[in-house]
Protein backbone atom coordinates (compact mmCIF):
# COMPACT_ATOMS: atom_id res chain seq x y z
CA UNK A 1 0.00 0.00 0.00
CA UNK A 2 1.68 3.25 -1.06
CA UNK A 3 1.47 6.64 1.61
CA UNK A 4 -1.48 8.09 -0.21
CA UNK A 5 -3.55 5.07 -0.11
CA UNK A 6 -2.73 4.69 3.75
CA UNK A 7 -4.41 8.46 4.15
CA UNK A 8 -6.92 8.84 5.94
CA UNK A 9 -8.55 12.01 4.94
CA UNK A 10 -8.41 10.82 1.44
CA UNK A 11 -10.05 7.49 1.80
CA UNK A 12 -12.92 9.07 3.46
CA UNK A 13 -13.15 11.88 1.23
CA UNK A 14 -13.13 9.46 -1.89
CA UNK A 15 -15.80 6.82 -0.08
CA UNK A 16 -18.17 10.31 0.36
CA UNK A 17 -17.41 11.66 -3.21
CA UNK A 18 -17.65 8.31 -5.12
CA UNK A 19 -21.43 8.26 -4.93
CA UNK A 20 -22.04 11.67 -5.71
CA UNK A 21 -19.70 11.21 -9.13
CA UNK A 22 -22.18 8.55 -9.86
CA UNK A 23 -24.81 10.39 -9.39
CA UNK A 24 -23.72 13.05 -11.33
CA UNK A 25 -22.71 10.66 -14.41
CA UNK A 26 -26.34 10.05 -14.61
CA UNK A 27 -27.54 13.24 -14.88
CA UNK A 28 -24.93 13.68 -17.57
CA UNK A 29 -26.21 10.44 -19.34
CA UNK A 30 -29.98 11.21 -18.92
CA UNK A 31 -29.95 14.95 -19.41
CA UNK A 32 -27.84 14.55 -22.74
CA UNK A 33 -31.14 15.10 -24.45
CA UNK A 34 -32.54 18.54 -23.41
CA UNK A 35 -28.58 19.85 -22.36
CA UNK A 36 -24.88 19.37 -22.85
CA UNK A 37 -23.92 15.76 -22.14
CA UNK A 38 -24.44 12.20 -23.24
CA UNK A 39 -23.95 8.57 -23.54
CA UNK A 40 -20.06 8.88 -23.86
CA UNK A 41 -19.30 11.85 -21.58
CA UNK A 42 -21.43 10.45 -18.56
CA UNK A 43 -20.22 7.07 -19.43
CA UNK A 44 -16.71 8.35 -18.96
CA UNK A 45 -17.61 10.06 -16.17
CA UNK A 46 -18.93 6.95 -14.06
CA UNK A 47 -15.74 4.84 -14.78
CA UNK A 48 -13.83 7.88 -13.18
CA UNK A 49 -15.97 7.19 -10.07
CA UNK A 50 -15.06 3.54 -10.15
CA UNK A 51 -11.47 4.10 -11.07
CA UNK A 52 -10.77 6.45 -8.47
CA UNK A 53 -12.39 3.91 -5.83
CA UNK A 54 -10.01 1.06 -7.09
CA UNK A 55 -6.89 3.80 -7.32
CA UNK A 56 -7.32 4.12 -3.55
CA UNK A 57 -8.91 1.18 -2.05
CA UNK A 58 -6.91 -1.26 -4.32
CA UNK A 59 -8.03 -2.92 -7.52
CA UNK A 60 -9.21 -6.23 -5.77
CA UNK A 61 -11.48 -4.18 -3.64
CA UNK A 62 -12.67 -2.33 -7.16
CA UNK A 63 -13.08 -5.79 -8.60
CA UNK A 64 -15.07 -6.29 -5.89
CA UNK A 65 -17.39 -3.32 -7.04
CA UNK A 66 -16.64 -4.37 -11.34
CA UNK A 67 -16.18 -7.63 -11.10
CA UNK A 68 -14.04 -8.99 -15.17
CA UNK A 69 -17.39 -10.46 -15.64
CA UNK A 70 -19.99 -7.84 -15.14
CA UNK A 71 -17.47 -5.64 -17.08
CA UNK A 72 -18.03 -8.00 -19.88
CA UNK A 73 -21.75 -8.62 -19.71
CA UNK A 74 -22.12 -4.76 -19.74
CA UNK A 75 -19.76 -3.53 -22.34
CA UNK A 76 -22.08 -6.30 -24.62
CA UNK A 77 -24.75 -4.82 -23.20
CA UNK A 78 -24.58 -1.33 -23.99
CA UNK A 79 -23.84 -2.22 -28.06
CA UNK A 80 -27.13 -4.71 -28.10
CA UNK A 81 -28.85 -2.44 -26.53
CA UNK A 82 -28.56 0.01 -28.98
CA UNK A 83 -28.64 -1.90 -32.01
CA UNK A 84 -31.73 -3.50 -31.11
CA UNK A 85 -33.18 -0.14 -30.96
CA UNK A 86 -32.35 0.19 -34.46
CA UNK A 87 -33.49 -3.04 -35.29
CA UNK A 88 -36.94 -2.69 -33.42
CA UNK A 89 -37.52 0.05 -35.79
CA UNK A 90 -36.92 -1.93 -38.73
CA UNK A 91 -39.83 -4.58 -36.95
CA UNK A 92 -42.27 -1.75 -37.01
CA UNK A 93 -41.54 -0.73 -40.28
CA UNK A 94 -39.53 2.16 -40.34
CA UNK A 95 -36.24 1.78 -41.61
CA UNK A 96 -32.62 1.25 -39.42
CA UNK A 97 -32.51 3.57 -35.96
CA UNK A 98 -36.12 5.96 -37.25
CA UNK A 99 -37.23 6.31 -33.94
CA UNK A 100 -40.62 7.94 -34.82
CA UNK A 101 -41.62 4.39 -36.79
CA UNK A 102 -41.99 2.59 -33.48
CA UNK A 103 -45.67 3.22 -33.06
CA UNK A 104 -45.59 3.15 -28.63
CA UNK A 105 -47.11 6.67 -27.99
CA UNK A 106 -49.47 8.51 -29.76
CA UNK A 107 -46.92 11.24 -30.60
CA UNK A 108 -43.80 10.08 -33.02
CA UNK A 109 -41.73 12.49 -31.65
CA UNK A 110 -42.13 11.71 -27.65
CA UNK A 111 -41.72 8.32 -28.67
CA UNK A 112 -38.24 8.96 -30.55
CA UNK A 113 -37.57 11.48 -27.53
CA UNK A 114 -37.60 8.32 -25.24
CA UNK A 115 -35.60 5.84 -27.70
CA UNK A 116 -32.85 8.60 -27.96
CA UNK A 117 -32.64 8.23 -24.32
CA UNK A 118 -32.35 4.90 -24.36
CA UNK A 119 -29.45 4.91 -27.07
CA UNK A 120 -28.08 7.21 -24.63
CA UNK A 121 -27.91 4.66 -21.83
CA UNK A 122 -26.66 2.28 -23.98
CA UNK A 123 -24.01 4.25 -25.05
CA UNK A 124 -23.13 4.85 -21.19
CA UNK A 125 -23.26 1.24 -20.01
CA UNK A 126 -20.76 0.51 -22.84
CA UNK A 127 -18.31 3.23 -22.40
CA UNK A 128 -18.05 2.74 -18.38
CA UNK A 129 -17.40 -0.90 -18.99
CA UNK A 130 -14.41 -0.42 -21.23
CA UNK A 131 -13.22 2.72 -19.35
CA UNK A 132 -12.98 0.24 -16.15
CA UNK A 133 -11.69 -2.81 -18.24
CA UNK A 134 -9.38 -1.03 -19.44
CA UNK A 135 -8.13 0.56 -16.05
CA UNK A 136 -8.07 -2.54 -14.70
CA UNK A 137 -6.06 -4.46 -17.44
CA UNK A 138 -3.39 -2.15 -17.45
CA UNK A 139 -2.54 -2.11 -13.79
CA UNK A 140 -0.38 -4.39 -12.35
CA UNK A 141 -2.38 -7.34 -10.39
CA UNK A 142 -2.06 -7.30 -6.67
CA UNK A 143 0.56 -10.17 -6.39
CA UNK A 144 3.05 -8.48 -8.06
CA UNK A 145 2.94 -5.97 -6.16
CA UNK A 146 3.25 -7.66 -2.92
CA UNK A 147 6.21 -9.05 -4.64
CA UNK A 148 7.97 -6.10 -5.76
CA UNK A 149 7.71 -4.82 -2.11
CA UNK A 150 9.37 -8.19 -0.54
CA UNK B 1 15.12 16.74 -26.01
CA UNK B 2 13.31 18.02 -23.14
CA UNK B 3 14.15 21.57 -24.60
CA UNK B 4 12.94 20.40 -28.28
CA UNK B 5 9.53 19.31 -26.83
CA UNK B 6 9.07 22.78 -25.21
CA UNK B 7 9.85 24.42 -28.46
CA UNK B 8 7.48 22.11 -30.05
CA UNK B 9 4.70 23.03 -27.90
CA UNK B 10 4.97 26.45 -27.62
CA UNK B 11 5.05 27.10 -31.65
CA UNK B 12 2.09 24.78 -31.47
CA UNK B 13 0.49 26.85 -28.97
CA UNK B 14 1.54 29.93 -30.79
CA UNK B 15 0.00 29.08 -34.20
CA UNK B 16 -3.39 27.52 -32.26
CA UNK B 17 -3.61 30.90 -30.80
CA UNK B 18 -2.93 32.93 -34.05
CA UNK B 19 -5.30 30.88 -36.14
CA UNK B 20 -8.32 31.31 -33.50
CA UNK B 21 -8.72 34.89 -34.00
CA UNK B 22 -9.96 33.95 -37.35
CA UNK B 23 -12.81 32.07 -36.20
CA UNK B 24 -16.25 33.80 -36.68
CA UNK B 25 -17.60 35.36 -33.38
CA UNK B 26 -20.06 33.66 -31.56
CA UNK B 27 -23.48 33.87 -32.98
CA UNK B 28 -21.90 35.50 -36.26
CA UNK B 29 -24.60 35.40 -38.56
CA UNK B 30 -22.40 35.32 -41.90
CA UNK B 31 -20.28 32.26 -40.36
CA UNK B 32 -19.86 29.12 -42.70
CA UNK B 33 -21.69 26.91 -40.10
CA UNK B 34 -25.03 29.38 -40.36
CA UNK B 35 -24.73 30.04 -43.99
CA UNK B 36 -24.43 25.91 -44.62
CA UNK B 37 -28.29 25.34 -46.48
CA UNK B 38 -28.37 21.77 -43.50
CA UNK B 39 -28.25 24.62 -40.66
CA UNK B 40 -31.90 26.39 -41.00
CA UNK B 41 -33.50 22.89 -41.47
CA UNK B 42 -32.01 21.22 -38.66
CA UNK B 43 -32.65 24.55 -36.62
CA UNK B 44 -36.40 24.12 -37.86
CA UNK B 45 -37.02 20.63 -37.95
CA UNK B 46 -34.89 18.59 -35.52
CA UNK B 47 -37.57 19.39 -32.52
CA UNK B 48 -40.43 18.07 -34.28
CA UNK B 49 -38.80 15.56 -35.96
CA UNK B 50 -36.82 13.70 -32.95
CA UNK B 51 -38.13 14.62 -30.12
CA UNK B 52 -35.35 16.34 -28.23
CA UNK B 53 -34.84 20.36 -27.95
CA UNK B 54 -31.13 19.63 -28.14
CA UNK B 55 -29.65 19.80 -31.21
CA UNK B 56 -26.68 18.19 -31.28
CA UNK B 57 -27.75 15.46 -29.31
CA UNK B 58 -30.61 15.22 -32.29
CA UNK B 59 -28.17 14.91 -34.82
CA UNK B 60 -25.76 12.62 -32.43
CA UNK B 61 -28.28 9.77 -32.22
CA UNK B 62 -31.10 10.28 -34.57
CA UNK B 63 -29.93 11.87 -38.12
CA UNK B 64 -26.47 10.07 -37.26
CA UNK B 65 -27.43 7.55 -35.36
CA UNK B 66 -26.18 5.00 -38.04
CA UNK B 67 -22.60 6.77 -36.83
CA UNK B 68 -22.92 6.61 -33.32
CA UNK B 69 -23.56 2.86 -33.51
CA UNK B 70 -20.22 2.56 -35.20
CA UNK B 71 -18.63 4.66 -32.90
CA UNK B 72 -19.64 2.88 -30.04
CA UNK B 73 -18.64 -0.52 -31.75
CA UNK B 74 -15.15 1.02 -32.01
CA UNK B 75 -15.21 1.80 -28.21
CA UNK B 76 -16.78 -2.25 -27.43
CA UNK B 77 -13.82 -3.46 -29.97
CA UNK B 78 -10.78 -1.48 -28.95
CA UNK B 79 -12.03 -2.60 -24.99
CA UNK B 80 -12.15 -6.10 -26.00
CA UNK B 81 -8.71 -6.01 -28.04
CA UNK B 82 -7.07 -4.83 -24.94
CA UNK B 83 -8.59 -6.99 -23.01
CA UNK B 84 -7.61 -10.14 -25.35
CA UNK B 85 -3.82 -8.51 -25.12
CA UNK B 86 -3.26 -7.71 -21.55
CA UNK B 87 -5.58 -9.94 -19.61
CA UNK B 88 -3.86 -12.22 -17.22
CA UNK B 89 -5.82 -15.76 -16.63
CA UNK B 90 -5.20 -17.90 -13.90
CA UNK B 91 -3.41 -21.32 -15.23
Amino acid sequence: MSKIQESVIIRTVVRIMVPFIELFALYVIMHGASGPGGGFQGGVIFGAAIILYAMIYGIAEGKKKMSDSLDRILASAGLTIYAATGLACIVFGGMFLQYNAVPLLSDPALVSKYLIDLVEIGIGITVLAVMISLFFDVSPPESDVEEAKE
Amino acid sequence: MKTLALFVVVITGAMLIYAGHDLPAFGDINSPAYQAPMTQYFIEKSLPESGVPNIVTALLASYRGYDTLGETAVIFTAGMAVMLLLRRRET
